[in-house]
This record gives structure tokens, sequence and C-alpha cells, in this order.
């Protein structure tokens, strides 16, 4: 049988949701047995490629950047999986959403800093208005809510998707 | 003694008293309809609409925390509408203010973050509000954070029903509706307020909180709410 292709990508959250994907221990050795890891902050590809089969994105939409890689993740991939709570309802990052991102910019940058004062413009994306949840840009096919989901929970959605189902989570997830 | 009613709960024949609401009569009978701004020993206030049920002959649905039975009353407490409907109140309540449960004192201990869980809610269908609003830390002990507020009304009537002191009223309406104590001063300032920690403990989220509470810290113990209110009917 041919392996199906798993991406995960990380935009604006703390990498937590990919710290609980490891934490499936050595499941992750069946797991790679019947997928293989295109791209993501596990492996080494530079570039999302083509012909995804499931990509599972952590992290909410906070920038430019953030926009143009989701829409292209959705492009390429097959099934979308928002992975914990910031993919889903922005979360932490979407406390600065009542504040103006020049306000927050100029408190961390100017007010907050001892020396080289000066919002940095060179190599950083340019922050959106507010940090909001996938589906607000893009199709999302399932939703694993969790801060961060458990281990248990995404090795559940792993199976369920290499079987070729949409897991029904039921009571297994939680937001928070 | 009150009269009987006979009232049919998903069909099953069941006996009331006049005047107790479908709530009651079907939680006597094992059913168990989801409800926030309910509580046991406070009046009902009908905030939430997460107890909608379907009564027969009536095009709308409706709250069974504050609808009384009537004899002959056909109720339906499960149905795919129903779901339909409870599910939208809570996805309401989740995108009006900022819950971020994995930051929040009451992470795991909250009734709305359990009854998204047990309804089975993975994500809102709903652009989220983000509203700024603010957080009460005037009294000695005790916190309000508005972010958290449903608005379910439990402190305003456990304040005025069972402490006696009334602090709490629910101003404006609508989407500006925000809870305010005397007369919209700060909760420090309160000249009322006996610092009993009632609503504290009654309500349902983390918004009414005790100083001091790290993230997942806040557990509430509403059976002392409870058991207060049947102590108190017990001995009119
Ligand atoms: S009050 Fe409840 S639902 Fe709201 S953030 Fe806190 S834990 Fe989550
Ligand atoms: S503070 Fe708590 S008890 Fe009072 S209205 Fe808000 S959610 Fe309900
Ligand atoms: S429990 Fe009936 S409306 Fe809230």
């Amino acid at each position: 049988m041919k392996k199906a292709r798993l991406a995960t990508l990380w935009l604006d959250g703390c990498s937590g949701c990919h710290m609980s994907l490891l934490d499936i221990d050595e499941a992750i050795i069946a797991v790679v047995q019947r997928a293989d890891i295109v791209y993501g902050p596990l492996v080494d590809a530079q570039e999302f490629p083509v012909d995804v089969d499931v990509a599972i994105v952590e992290g909410a939409v906070s920038s430019q950047d953030d926009l143009e890689k989701i829409k292209r993740v959705r492009e390429r991939s097959r099934i979308l999986v928002a992975l914990g709570d910031c993919a889903i309802t922005g979360n932490v990052p979407s406390m600065r959403n009542r504040f103006l991102v020049k306000t927050i910019l100029e408190r961390v940058y100017v007010e907050g800093a001892d020396a080289q004062k000066g919002i940095p413009t060179d190599g950083v994306p340019t922050l959106l208005k507010q940090a909001i949840p996938l589906q607000d840009v893009v199709k999302v096919d399932l939703h694993v809510p969790g801060c961060p989901p458990s281990a248990s929970a995404i090795l559940f959605v792993l199976n369920e998707l290499l079987d070729g189902r949409i897991p029904d989570l039921g009571t297994k997830v939680r937001f928070g | 003694m009150s009269q009987q009613v006979s009232v049919r709960i998903d069909g099953e024949l069941c006996t009331a008293a006049e005047g107790q609401t479908i709530y009651e009569v079907a939680q006597a009978n094992g059913r168990s309809i989801p409800a926030l701004c309910h509580m046991e020993g406070l009046s009902s206030a009908g905030a939430c609409r997460l107890c909608l049920v379907e009564v027969a002959g009536i095009g709308r649905l409706l709250p069974a925390c504050t609808t009384p039975v009537n004899t002959g009353m056909s109720v339906t407490t499960e149905s795919e509408n129903l779901a339909h409907h409870r599910v939208m109140a809570l996805e309401l309540l989740f995108v009006e203010r900022n819950h971020i449960c994995s930051v929040c004192v009451s992470n795991g201990h909250c009734e709305l973050q359990a009854l998204a869980q047990k309804l089975g809610v993975t994500h809102v269908r709903y652009p989220y509000n983000y509203p700024r609003l603010s957080v009460d830390t005037s009294h000695p002990r005790f916190v309000l954070d508005h972010n958290r507020c449903i608005l379910c009304s439990r402190c305003v009537r456990v304040c005025d029903e069972i402490e006696g002191a009334h602090v709490w009223d629910i101003a404006a309406r609508g989407i500006n509706s925000m809870l305010v104590s005397d007369l919209d001063r700060p909760w420090g300032e309160s000249e009322n307020c006996t610092s009993c920690g009632k609503c504290v403990q009654a309500c349902p989220t983390g918004a009414l909180v005790e100083k001091g509470r790290a993230v997942e810290e806040m557990t509430k113990r509403n059976v002392v709410v409870t058991t207060l209110a049947a102590k108190r009917d017990a001995h009119p």
C-alpha cells in the first residue's frame, strides 16, 4: 500500500502541540511505517510540498507570512487538521486582539526596550490586525482542541486518519 | 399540599407538583438537561438558553428552567433540533467574550468548559468578538474578570436571595450588558458586600474567583450554596 503523506505546520503557537505529538513516544514508529512526514519542524524539507494527504497545523494565523503559508497548505493538502486551541480559537496569541498592533509593538520594542529602541522591520513578517483561528481564512476538516491536545487524542486522530476515517472525537478533547 | 399534575417527559408519564418547572420534573425523572444559569436553591432566570426543550403544540423552544409544568403537557428533552440549538447557544457564549481556557484560573473546573466537552463542541463556528473588558481587583479577597462572565446572573441571585445583600446587578442591554456591583462602583468600594464569597462559589466560570489563584487552581464548591438554600427551605 502506498504510504500516506503527512505534513505538520507551526504558525503562531508555542510548539506545545508539536511536543504533544512527540509525546506519543514509540507509537510514532508505527505512524511513520504507514506515513511519510514530508514537511514540518520535525523534518528537513524547505518548501511545503504538493500532494499532501494530511496537514496538521498548530498555531493561530497572526502574520502575513502565516496567512500565505496556511493558504498554500490548504491548496496542497487533502485534509487539514487544526491542532490545538491557538489554531481553533486564537487562544493566547489572540489576547493581543484588543489592542492596536502599533500600540503593542511600541510597548515591547520602544517602551520596553533597554537598548536599540525601535520596531523591527527587517526580515520579520508584518503582523495582521488580529491573531485569528485557521477557519477564519481556510476550510478546516477537523478540529482537535486542547492546550495542548493530549498525546492519546493525537494518536487516535492519526490512526483514524491513516485508516481513512475522519475521527469522531466525541468527548475525548476539550478547550484548555 | 399542592395539586398534582401529570405530564409526559420524552413519552414517559410523570407526576409532578403544580408549580414545578419542566427542568425540576425532568431531573426528578432521571433526565439530564444541560443548564448553566440554573442553580438548585436559587430562583430561575432563563438567561443561558442551554436548557431549551420542545413542548408539543408550541411552535418555539422553551427554557425548561423557567417553564412550569401543566397537566397534559408533553415535553421532549432530547432531539437533533434541540442539540443544534443548545450547541449554538453555547458557541455564542464563547464568542461573546474572551475565554482563554488554557490560562484561566478555572481551567479544568469550569462549567462552561465542561459543558462544551459534554456536548462535543470542538470548535466554534462564529467569529470571535474579542472585546476589550476590564478586570475588577478592588476587592481585598476576590476578583471579577468580565472576560469570563457569561451573564448567567447566578451571583446576582445568590447575593440577593441567600445572602440578602444584593450587591450585584446586570446593567445595560444586549451585547453591552455588564455585571455591576452597588450601582456600578468598584467591588472593593461596595457598602453592601459582606465578603461572604457565595457569589464566587456560585459562579460557573472563571469570572468570580478568589485572589491569588493561578491557572487551574480555582475550584468551586457550589454545594455550599445549595446546602444553605435547602436548610433555609427546611426552616422558613
Ligand atoms: S471561564 Fe471557563 S470557558 Fe471561560 S476561559 Fe475559563 S475555563 Fe475556559
Ligand atoms: S460573574 Fe459568574 S455568576 Fe455572575 S453573571 Fe458572570 S458568569 Fe454568572
Ligand atoms: S438553565 Fe435554563 S436558561 Fe439557563
